[in-house]
């Protein structure tokens, strides 16, 4: 963690380190602590979904939190998409889930226990870009499956006046190739920041410590580590404001393939 | 100058448009409840669209923070 002269390196935490290689076929394929953290997600995903699926009558107060989170998405679906939204709530919810238990795990203070450090999955752009490419890929063959060439017609907005016609649909384009790169930054972005700003805060109460003068400790850290509470209440909703905002576009995208605004 | 020196500065400079972000943000939350108290019957059905706002507000500003985090990280 502590990098040269004690400072804290607030970038560490991203590394990737592998905990057993592997190769395939000349290509490094090693199980890291980011696939080790994305396996911890899924067996997260797996207890709270299997505590809810037992169906019984009278819903338990699982059965009712994990009724909550599909019939929310179940919502979200219909409401912005209409009855065809039934379809694409098994891909919207997975997005959704994971993303919120990847940011939610990232944020679990497991490092109380020597040698365990919490990962984010969704602080590295490559995870990010994956799931921002499975959203975009399937308004893409959703679109030119349902409409053929006439999905083209996305990029000219119902009333554009013919002599806009050379301005529009550039700038239509434009906005719908920038779809991915924008879901993808935007989490990726939000979940480094949060985390880049819980460690240098950290930092503060390390060094505030340990220094010298004791006046230090009082003045810097013990403040420091009140705002890092809140931050971290404010870090655990934005966490839950992305996961939302993910699957809110995502099921925006969707509504344009199907029903071509 | 250097360039380290004027990439730190322009890692600054980025560092403005993250707190434009947050006028645009809390405008955007402002501007909301502002209309959802005077018509609350209406306010449930407009949460899709206020975090459609959000979403784009505050993606700016977090391109600005990565530019800034680029440039900090080119210096560093």
């Amino acid at each position: 963690m502590a990098g040269e002269s004690g400072k804290i390196d607030p970038m560490h935490q991203f590394q990737i380190e592998p905990l057993a290689q592997l190769d395939l076929f000349g290509y490094d394929i090693s199980f890291t602590n980011s696939s080790l953290f994305m396996l911890v997600v899924l067996g997260a995903i797996w207890v709270f979904m299997a505590g809810g699926m037992k169906r019984e009558l009278i819903p338990g107060r699982w059965q009712m939190a994990v009724e909550g989170v599909t019939g929310f998405i179940n919502n979200l679906m219909s409401a912005n998409v209409g009855p065809e939204g039934k379809r694409y709530v098994p891909l919207v919810f997975s997005l959704f889930i994971f993303i919120l238990m990847a940011n939610f795990i990232g944020m679990m203070p497991f490092g109380i226990v020597p040698g365990v450090h919490p990962f984010t999955v969704t602080s590295h752009l490559t995870v990010t870009a994956v799931l921002a490419v499975l959203s975009f890929g399937t308004v893409l063959v959703v679109g030119f499956w349902r409409h053929g060439f006439h999905f083209f017609s996305l990029f000219v907005p119902h009333g554009t006046p013919w002599w806009l016609l050379w301005l529009i649909p550039p700038i239509e384009l434009f906005s719908f190739l920038i779809r991915p790169f924008s879901l993808a930054l935007r989490l990726f972005v939000a979940m480094t920041a949060g985390h880049v700003l819980m460690k240098v805060l950290a930092g503060f109460v390390i060094s505030g410590l340990n220094a010298e003068a004791l006046w230090v400790a009082p003045i810097v850290a013990i403040p420091s580590f009140m705002l890092m509470i809140a931050i971290t209440l404010l870090e655990l909703l934005v966490c839950a404001i992305q996961a939302y905002v993910f699957a809110l576009l995502t099921s925006l995208y969707i509504n344009d393939a199907v029903n071509l605004h | 100058m250097e360039v380290n020196s004027a990439a730190m500065i322009g890692a600054g400079l980025a560092a403005i448009g993250a707190g434009m972000a947050a006028l645009g943000v809390g405008n955007v939350f402002g501007s909301f409840l502002q209309g959802a108290l005077r018509n609350p019957a209406a306010a449930d059905s407009q949460q899709g669209r206020l975090f459609i706002g959000f979403a784009a507000a505050e993606l700016l500003g977090l391109l600005s923070f990565l530019i800034a985090i680029l440039l900090y990280l080119k210096a560093a």
